[in-house]
């Protein structure tokens, strides 16, 4: 681990200000994918905000019915908020189904959404990445990329985002709530908050240099039946191959968004209108444009048979 | 390419993540000059120079106090700076869960965190659990029903097993909870999912689960 300098912020605004003016700064919330990087040196950054002080770590109702979730609240809180567990089931679900219970009482709401990609040459520094080193080339294109994006990428990187809440966050249309460096603040959709990789892969998100999220919100409930099936090669403790957010209603309408496709949580509203008439048709539009690997076409399949599953499942 | 030779693929390019996070550790030494003790911001890290910062946390009810490298983890404070050792380190990146420690009473990887950002706080490790003749109800469980093998991951696995029981009672929900809105019951299935996030290389997982099973039955 390179040598980092350290402090604790003391207002959301001051993280924000610290992180813009000095070089080379990250945040650190719960650390257990900042930390993990930094070891194997893909991340080596010389100075260190901690942001665990701040508060910011409560679940307060909105004035339209939804919920203001800190970005300090850790996943396990979230996952087991009463409200959260009765209104947006398919959030709490996406969250116990990553990582391990230790991970998740660490592991926090701002931090999840800007954990990075999974990608196997994006850990490894032998091996040339565009997203860990611009210009180098992308290894999977040519390497082992069942893991990897199936829609949404681009020549220069096919890396998936491997958060199981981000997805379940697109779904329910979550805005993420931020300060800026000068004091200003916005809301971003989560629509725009993940970034596609075009020609610039390093730059996962919409953040500007030291923007500093504070809270993500949640909108009034949806009603429905919510479900998050991922699937994986272990039934427990591993990454998404594919998996399936849904909120079904009694009349067959709903929304769906998909896991371990693409470069971000992938969701079309249009494909959201399709449901009424099965997995097959949704996925015609959800996935139309798709360029899997020869490594990794079984993605098409595999998500739409979980879907065809979920919705067999909502007619129960 | 063969489901085989992939799988094979995988491990090599974990061991290759292992190795380089290996190397790298060659560990941030410790520095001793005596420094403001309350200041919350490090000394410079000018040119890759290790920087410190005061580090002072409770573990097993013990005030401890130093001043260490800013990349000094958690883990290593414990087993190298305090040398309590009961805690172990396996993979040094939070996918085995032999560092498994309370932090407030909550169970953490200790190893994907750092020393100074524990100001404060209270760390119980196995150590502080039981002793060999006053035993925690789980220790004595896990000994009964011969919990493991070469015994290294036992000391994660048995603060893990406490937190597991202790998850289900306030209504933490699983991957494998049927109903979020119900009361959560301590079933094999429950016991299983809460505690993959700890690895036996031994195998050690029915008797494990047996042991966590006899101390949860003795509970409720
Ligand atoms: C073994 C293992 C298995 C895992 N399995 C899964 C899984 O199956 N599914 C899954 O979804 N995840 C999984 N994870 C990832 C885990 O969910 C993330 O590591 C965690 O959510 C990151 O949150 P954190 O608070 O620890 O982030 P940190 O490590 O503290 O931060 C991550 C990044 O976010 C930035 N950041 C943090 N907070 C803010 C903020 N408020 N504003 C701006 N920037 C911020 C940091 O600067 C850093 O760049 C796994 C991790 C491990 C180690
Ligand atoms: S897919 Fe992206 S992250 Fe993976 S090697 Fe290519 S550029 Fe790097
Ligand atoms: S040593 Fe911490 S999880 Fe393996
Ligand atoms: S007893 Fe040997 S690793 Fe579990």
């Amino acid at each position: 681990m390179r040598a980092f300098t350290y402090e604790r912020a003391e207002t959301p605004q001051q993280a924000a200000m610290a992180a813009a003016s000095t070089d080379h700064a990250r945040f650190i919330a719960g650390g257990t994918n900042l930390l993990d990087l930094m070891k194997i040196e893909v991340e080596t950054p010389a100075h260190l905000v901690d942001v665990n002080g701040l508060g910011l770590d409560t679940i307060e109702n909105t004035d339209d019915g939804g919920l203001r979730v800190g970005a300090l609240v850790r996943n396990t809180d979230l996952a087991a908020d009463p409200r959260v567990r009765r209104d947006y089931g398919v959030l709490s679900r996406a969250l116990v189904a990553g990582a391990s219970g230790q991970l998740r009482n660490k592991a926090t709401t701002g931090g999840n959404l800007l954990q990075r990609t999974r990608c196997p040459y994006f850990y490894d520094t032998n091996m040339p990445c565009n997203k860990r080193r611009p210009g180098t080339g992308c290894a999977a294109l040519e390497g082992f990329s069942r893991q990897l994006a199936i829609i949404g990428g681009s020549e220069h990187c096919i890396a998936t985002h491997p958060s199981d809440m981000a997805v379940a966050m697109r779904l329910l249309d979550a805005e993420v709530e931020t300060v800026l460096p000068n004091g200003n603040t916005r809301a971003i959709p989560i629509a725009d908050f993940h970034r596609l990789p075009g020609d610039t892969p390093q730059i996962d998100s919409a953040l500007i240099p030291g923007e500093f999220i504070t809270a993500v919100t949640l909108p009034r409930p949806l009603g429905g039946k919510h479900f998050y099936h991922k699937v994986r090669d272990r039934a427990s403790y591993a990454f998404a191959l594919v998996s399936v957010a849904a909120v079904i209603q009694p009349d067959g309408g709903g929304r769906v968004a998909l896991g371990g496709v693409a470069p971000k949580p992938w969701r079309r509203e249009d494909a959201d209108a399709a449901l009424p008439r099965g997995a097959k048709a949704v996925m015609a539009r959800l996935l139309d444009g798709a360029e899997p690997t020869h490594e990794n076409r079984f993605k098409v399949n595999l998500a739409e048979r979980t879907l065809a599953a979920v919705l067999a499942e909502a007619k129960e | 390419m063969s489901q085989h030779s992939r799988f094979k693929i995988t491990r090599r390019a974990l061991m290759i993540v292992g190795a380089a996070s290996a190397a790298s550790l060659g560990l941030p030494r410790l520095a001793t000059a005596g420094r403001d003790g309350e200041s919350p911001t490090s000394a410079p890290a000018a040119d890759d120079k290790a920087a410190t910062a005061e580090v002072a946390f409770t573990v097993n009810g013990v005030p401890r106090r130093f001043t260490a490298d800013t990349r000094l983890t958690l883990l290593d404070a414990l087993r190298e700076q305090l040398q309590l050792t009961g805690t172990k380190k396996g993979c040094d990146h939070g996918q085995c869960g032999a560092c498994t420690v309370m932090v407030n009473g909550r169970r953490v990887n200790a190893c994907l965190s750092l020393a100074v950002m524990h100001e404060g706080d209270e760390i119980t490790t196995v150590e502080g659990l039981g002793t060999p003749d006053n035993l925690d109800p789980m220790q004595a469980a896990f000994i009964e029903h011969d919990g493991y093998q070469c015994g290294y991951c036992t000391p994660g696995q048995i603060c893990s097993a406490k937190a597991t029981l202790e998850e289900i009672r306030a209504g933490v929900p699983s991957h494998v909870t049927a109903d979020l809105n119900a009361p959560m019951k301590v079933t094999p299935e429950e016991i299983r999912e809460r505690m993959s996030g700890n690895i036996c290389r031994c195998g050690a997982y029915a008797n494990i689960l047996d042991a966590v099973q006899d101390v949860a039955g003795g509970q409720s």
